[in-house]
């Protein structure tokens, strides 16, 4: 039986415990030493930590992620928190710290554009953002995308959600079938003319290389979305598309096969196709949110899964992808330093 | 075509699916009757920046067209060689642009330079050719109907030979002139009709008191070499600050209250004071004796605020936009979401995370069929086009849009009645500082942050302080952009956790001068220094630039030395930030225009120089009768009508527009279960993904009652929006020590025109009356359950008059409620979930089918108004709390609308279950048992193994109904005799095809062309 305290100060709210600056720490050259902005508020709203933290701590050398704001972009938070769910490190900037060189993008493992509705999407989604990363050069002469092509050639990742993906898509990085970042694909009006926002199953190209889907078959995830009809152009670049299992993702009926039906296929996209990779696999797109589905709550059906199975998993369908990629990362990291650790003794 | 002006024209390439065109097409045929064979749309930009040949094709071509979609036409109008007339609709001077000013984004980056953005360079228009050769009439018709707004948008149509194109020129050059208005020696009439004509929204009393005024301060002024008489501005400032809309003077009138059935009298000192604010008081000062000092900050700000936690603080705001909504339901709509998010966004030091929307919208029936009034816009169209702007609005500023409701009643057909609610998430401490503190001092400057401004949203506040006619003005229509405000929150949440600034308060009704107004109330007075502000296009005047209510605006105060580091964070988020004045103790309010005043208030006046109303309100009794129906009613064809009708049909078309999940934190979302079908009573979301704490939300709204108890109706209401809570599994506060379990309410009446006039309002007693009865049961319902007001909102003139007709809306209240929930991983969704699970009710039903959705169905009020049991349902609730810390409880329907029958029926929605029930003989009619709306009543599951547990917990209160069954029929028995027998697959079919999917239409894939 709980003991009943003094009545307390009735006017004075209490003070809060922990010491959390609650704003951005930057250091001498502009570096950002502790993100404050929009990031995961670590600690300053919550009472029962979910103790996913232990993982990121475990590793000496966290997987270090990049998420970009700013402009209307809008799924930052819950992409740091797959993230962070996922045992890696995120990190939201402002888009334009980046440009004006605070940032460096080379510093991170994974780049990341999160969903939203960047400079509100007034010119067809994606383009003015793609344009601004395209065009516009920083105090070198380097525009981001020239940085882009360097992280990808050195072997990092690259992912974008929904606007994210439409920015990729605009810029040209996906399906980037020419190697030279020109635009092939186009992402556009959803076939029903309308926004959105509903819950979709895909199912995962058994043929992509690519790290981020690997051991997935399928998945529920959310769509919400206005342009997300991915229309190809010409039957070439389809062919090759499907050729080298590109479309890594396609919108499935109850069954789990492909299908143009909506509103299974929720927008009518060429190849049921919901996302595409480039050819080397690092680069990674989709229109649906799984940074949207990370705890079984998030799922419309849950209560009712719940009850049928009350063992059932905590962690929603979307978390398994970043899992992947972090994962990933980590191996190819713990590969190069026994290569590295071999090549010494050989020398 | 002007040299310096160039065309970029984009049109679909041959073979692309033109789907705008063909919902042009369709649309015409359907609403407008006009045949207009195929429909092209195209976009069109006009470019006035000094490009080459060269460069423009470029920036076309690499910029703004898309490769696979877009043919580009430069300065001509290209189209197929088939069509016959064309539309164009551009912007009238000064409506936003967000179009033209990306792709002047988009120019910037082309050319790698910075463009000079005081100007607008590119002008984004719409074209659209038409197949058939149509009347200009038609076209124009057309393009006012469906294709924009007269009041934002210019059109040019005709033959296509002629395109006319057409690009907004702005205003001359700057006016910096002040007038004075002279009030002394003018009779009532003539100050009545200066009031009207300047749209100061000020009666006669009112007018008086400020002649009086300036009378009495004439040596004064002259002293210090102000006019005698007021300037424009300062009357503007007047005008704007005594208005309905910020003042309030209804709700702080003295009301003279009688009964007229029994004789009774009394005298209501103030509205909000007797009923609202020392009702709140009371819960206040018992849940402090209790340990529950959650309660942070009520009615002194712009938003509510209450302790989540020891680290952080739950805003909570609901406004009304309904008159701007009425004349452009997008606009105003949009405005109205973007308007209230700045609330909490602007609540204490400022920089809440917004967290989630919700929206209530009333409107007239959209399949109205009849002659509509001047200047009255169709159901159907408001319907829509606030549809829209809550899609945007919520949508593209990333605040997921978790639940609302849509009531439908022919009297919101003149004036639609257009809640927005916000709820956000402040830590406790800000940079060190108490984030719900305003603290300014004398010395800080004034910042405006966000937007320009423009004549857009002038006289917004005094407007809505009025009824609506076919003459309302169009400068009070504004147009919002999601994206400058989604700029201007992302620069705010950073600037205050780094301690830049004092505090914060957004530019509403009444623009800088209600903004500034309410500031300098903290310091006692306040320089501003008009020149300063930027604006979109030369040509304001001092006061307007002082009214403007032009959108995406907030005022901050900065202590002067953090100015530098502020100035260079605006810089860096490419958010303007202007220095237009300080703060000082001087106690006046001194506007300047380049070192002159042309506007000096004294603080006191202008705050507390209004005169008080009295009103008089009397109270009839409703005379209306139960009506007397068949004895054989066919009830299985009931119910189905009933989950068709208009206001229990699907949502689904409208809520599947809304993103209501980004974020990621959306627990219950409005449609639930296996099928995404299954409509929910509140909404849970989640705070942040480290706990599981989150709040649950709902909306109480029942107007209807209101025809039969004014009384009733509000303190239904109030229960409704409770049990929506306690249904998904919340707790009434208060119940044990320290529980820390908030709730915060908004309250938001919406009435007519309530003051008694012999001649234009000869009901205005009664109406007041029923004010006052809403307000009695508000007071009762929050002192039973221990529920404090927070925040609230009133609107006291929600009538259309046009063509000597008046549309009044029936007196309406809306309670917002919020609640804490401990885990949300415990909450309750409505749908059965699982065969053999025993279904039970919760509560008692009685003999009150007055105002019912069975009655309507028929025609018929009724008179049995359902009354809510304060002590019984708090019993109720508290038992439920109990049980489902237990998890006795599988799911839970709270019955409102349609009554037990369509809560068993919804809660079959999720999954495709059935059930099997039979109704206890409690001596109650049939029709009551099934369709009666008494309060304060569940339907609920149970799972076999807690049957036992669960009838021992709640005793009489539970009446077993039946069980949950596999087989998809729905299946009520009564008296042996099977009363409904449905497939529950045909009730779902039947409200999925309801009037509201038909009207808003579903998202099928179109056919291409």
């Amino acid at each position: 039986m709980e003991q009943n305290p003094q009545l307390p100060d009735q006017h004075t709210p209490p003070r809060p415990q922990h010491d959390d600056p609650g704003h951005e720490v930057v250091d001498r050259e502009g570096n950002i030493k502790l993100p404050g902005f929009k990031s995961v508020d670590l600690g300053h709203e919550s009472t029962e930590p979910l103790g996913h933290s232990a993982e990121a701590t475990a590793v000496k050398q966290p997987v270090r992620t990049l998420i970009l704001t700013g402009f209307g972009i809008n799924c930052e938070e819950e992409f740091a928190a797959a993230y962070q769910l996922a045992g890696a490190e995120p990190t939201i900037v402002h888009l334009n710290q980046v440009l004006h060189g605070h940032v460096s993008i080379h510093d991170y493992d994974i780049l990341n554009f999160p969903g939203g509705f960047s400079f509100g999407d007034d010119l067809g989604s994606g383009v003015v953002l793609a344009n601004k990363l395209r065009y516009r050069k920083n105090a070198e002469g380097r525009t981001l995308l020239d940085d882009i092509k360097q992280f990808i050639a050195n072997g990092k990742f690259v992912m974008g959600i929904c606007n994210g993906f439409q920015v990729l898509v605009k810029l040209g990085l996906l399906p980037n079938l020419s190697g030279n970042v020109t635009p092939e694909v186009t992402l556009t009006h959803n076939a029903s003319g309308r926004y959105e926002d509903r819950w979709v199953r895909l199912k995962v190209n058994p043929k992509s290389n690519s790290p981020f889907l690997k051991g997935i078959d399928s998945m529920e995830v959310p769509v919400r979305h206005g342009e997300g009809r991915l229309i190809i152009k010409g039957e070439e670049t389809l062919a090759e598309i499907e050729a080298r299992a590109l479309n890594c993702l396609a919108y499935t009926d109850f069954d789990g096969s492909p299908t143009d039906v909506y509103p299974h296929n929720p927008n009518g996209a060429d190849l049921n196709c919901a996302g595409l990779t480039d050819t080397t696999g690092q680069v990674f797109g989709l229109m649906p949110h799984p940074e949207a589905f990370l705890s079984l709550y998030n799922h419309p059906d849950w209560a009712r899964r719940k009850r049928q199975n009350p063992g059932l998993s905590e962690e929603g369908d979307g978390l398994r992808l970043f899992r992947n990629i972090v994962e990933h990362v980590q191996s190819q990291r713990s590969a190069t330093t026994s290569h590295q650790e071999a090549h010494q003794f050989s020398s | 075509m002007d040299s310096t002006q160039r065309t970029i024209q984009l049109l679909l390439k041959p073979g692309q699916h033109d789907g705008e065109g063909q919902r042009v097409a369709e649309a015409a045929q359907r609403h407008l009757g006009l045949s207009t064979g195929r429909v092209q749309s195209a976009a069109l930009y006009t470019v006035r920046y000094p490009l080459s040949g060269e460069q423009l094709r470029d920036f076309a071509t690499h910029c703004l067209q898309d490769p696979v979609l877009h043919d580009v036409a430069l300065d001509e109008f290209r189209h197929g060689s088939d069509y016959k007339s064309y539309i164009l609709v551009a912007k009238l001077p000064g409506v936003t642009d967000d179009e033209g000013i990306s792709a002047q984004n988009a120019l910037g980056d082309f050319l790698n330079q910075p463009l000079d953005t005081h100007t607008q360079h590119i002008f984004s228009k719409r074209l659209y050719f038409l197949e058939h050769e149509l009347p200009e009439s038609s076209l124009r018709r057309l393009a006012e109907d469906l294709l924009g707004n007269k009041m934002i948008n210019r059109f040019e149509v005709g033959p296509i030979a002629q395109i006319r194109d057409y690009t907004p020129r702005p205003g001359g050059g700057a006016e910096s002139i002040t007038n004075t208005v002279p009030l002394v020696g003018l009779s009532d009439e003539e100050l009545v009709k200066l009031s009207k004509d300047n749209l100061y929204a000020l009666n006669l009393e009112e007018m008086r008191a400020v002649r009086d005024h300036y009378v009495s301060i004439q040596a004064e002024r002259q002293a210090v070499g102000l006019p005698q008489d007021p300037t424009d501005c300062e009357l503007e400032i007047i005008a704007q600050t005594w208005s309905e809309h910020c003042k309030h003077k209804e709700f702080s009138a003295v009301i003279k209250y009688r009964d007229a059935d029994t004789g009774e009298e009394f005298e209501v000192d103030s509205l909000f004071k007797t009923y609202i604010k020392n009702a709140t008081s009371e819960v206040d000062r018992q849940l402090r004796a209790n340990g529950n000092d959650w309660l942070i900050k009520v009615f002194s700000d712009n938003a509510g605020a209450v302790r989540i936690n020891p680290e952080s603080l739950f805003v909570w705001k609901v406004e009304t936009h309904n008159s701007p909504s009425a004349i452009d339901p997008y606009g105003g709509a949009i405005t109205g979401i973007l308007g209230n998010n700045r609330d909490p966004l602007a609540t204490g030091i400022g920089g809440a995370r917004l967290l989630f929307n919700t929206n209530v919208l009333c409107f007239g029936n959209p399949e109205f069929s009849g002659t509509l009034l001047s200047n009255q816009l169709h159901p159907r169209r408001i319907f829509e086009g606030v549809r829209k702007g809550i899609e945007d609005g919520g949508n593209k500023s990333g605040v997921p849009t978790v639940n609302g409701a849509i009531v439908f009643d022919d009297r919101y057909a003149g004036k639609p009645l257009v809640y927005c609610g916000t709820g956000a998430v402040m830590p406790m401490q800000l940079a060190g500082l108490d984030s719900w503190e305003k603290n300014i001092d004398a010395q800080d400057r004034i910042i405006m942050a966000g937007g320009r401004v423009g004549k857009d949203g002038i006289h917004g506040a005094t407007f809505s302080s009025i009824e609506l006619d076919e003459t309302s003005p169009a400068t009070a229509v504004q147009i919002g952009s999601p994206i400058t405000q989604k700029l201007a929150m992302d620069f705010l949440i950073l600037a205050t956790r780094r301690g830049l600034i004092k505090c914060s308060t957004d530019n509403g009704a009444g623009g800088l001068s209600s903004s500034i107004g309410e500031l300098a109330t903290i310091s006692g007075g306040a320089v501003v220094e008009l020149e300063k502000v930027p604006l979109k296009y030369p040509g304001l005047r001092p006061w307007e630039i002082f009214v403007s209510e032009s959108q995406e605006r907030f005022s901050l105060a900065v202590e002067p030395s953090k100015m530098a580091e502020l100035m260079a964070l605006g810089q860096e988020m490419e958010v303007e930030l202007t220095d237009i004045g300080y703060f000082t103790s001087d106690g006046s309010l001194d506007v300047r225009f380049d070192g002159k005043s042309v506007a000096r208030i004294e603080m006191e006046f202008l705050h507390n120089g209004v005169p008080r109303k009295v009103l008089e309100a009397e109270w009839t009794r409703s005379t209306a009768q139960e009506p007397a129906l068949l004895a054989n009613l066919d009830y299985t064809d009931v119910l189905s009508r009933l989950v068709g009708s208009l206001n229990i049909c699907s949502r689904e078309s409208v809520i599947r527009q809304y993103d209501h999940e980004v974020k990621g934190r959306t627990i219950i979302k409005p449609l639930m279960g296996a099928t995404g079908q299954a409509p929910q009573d509140a909404a849970v979301v989640r705070f942040n993904f480290e706990s599981w704490e989150g709040v649950a939300v709902s909306n109480g709204i029942l107007p209807r009652f209101g025809d039969l108890d004014a009384y009733h109706m509000s303190a239904g209401a109030f229960d409704e929006a409770v049990r929506q809570i306690v249904a998904v599994g919340g707790k009434l506060p208060n119940l044990t020590y320290g529980d820390g379990n908030f709730w915060s309410v908004n309250d938001n009446f919406c009435v007519p025109d309530s003051v008694y006039d012999p001649a234009t309002n000869p009901d205005g007693k009664l109406k007041l009356a029923k004010l006052v009865r809403m307000c009695q049961a508000l007071r009762d319902a929050t002192a039973a359950y221990c529920i404090p007001l927070t925040s609230g909102k009133d609107s006291m003139k929600n009538d259309f008059k046009a063509d000597g007709v008046k549309i009044s809306v029936p007196p309406t209240v809306l309670y917002s409620m919020t609640a804490k929930i401990q885990d949300v991983r415990r909450t309750i969704t409505s749908d059965f979930k699982q065969a053999d699970d025993v279904v039970y009710l919760l509560g008692e039903t009685y003999d009150e089918l007055g105002g019912s959705e069975f009655y309507q169905l028929f025609g018929e009020l009724g008179a049995n108004v359902p009354k809510v049991r304060f002590e019984e349902a708090k019993a109720l609730y508290t038992l439920m709390g109990q049980a489902n810390d237990n998890g006795l409880i599988q799911s839970c329907h709270d019955l409102s609308d349609g009554g037990l029958a369509v809560a068993l029926a919804e809660a079959t929605f999720g999954h495709g279950f059935g059930a099997d029930v039979e109704l206890p003989a409690t001596g109650l009619g049939l029709s009551a048992q099934l369709f009666s709306e008494s309060h304060s009543r569940f339907v609920a599951t149970v799972a076999p193994e807690d049957v036992v547990a669960f009838e021992q917990h709640f005793g009489a209160r539970a009446t077993c109904l039946g069980v949950v069954t596999q087989d998809g029929q729905l299946t009520v028995r009564h008296n042996g005799q099977t009363v409904i027998s449905a497939s529950t697959a045909a009730l779902r079919h039947e409200w999925t095809n309801g009037p509201v999917n038909r009207i808003i239409g579903f998202g099928q894939h179109e056919a291409a062309q």
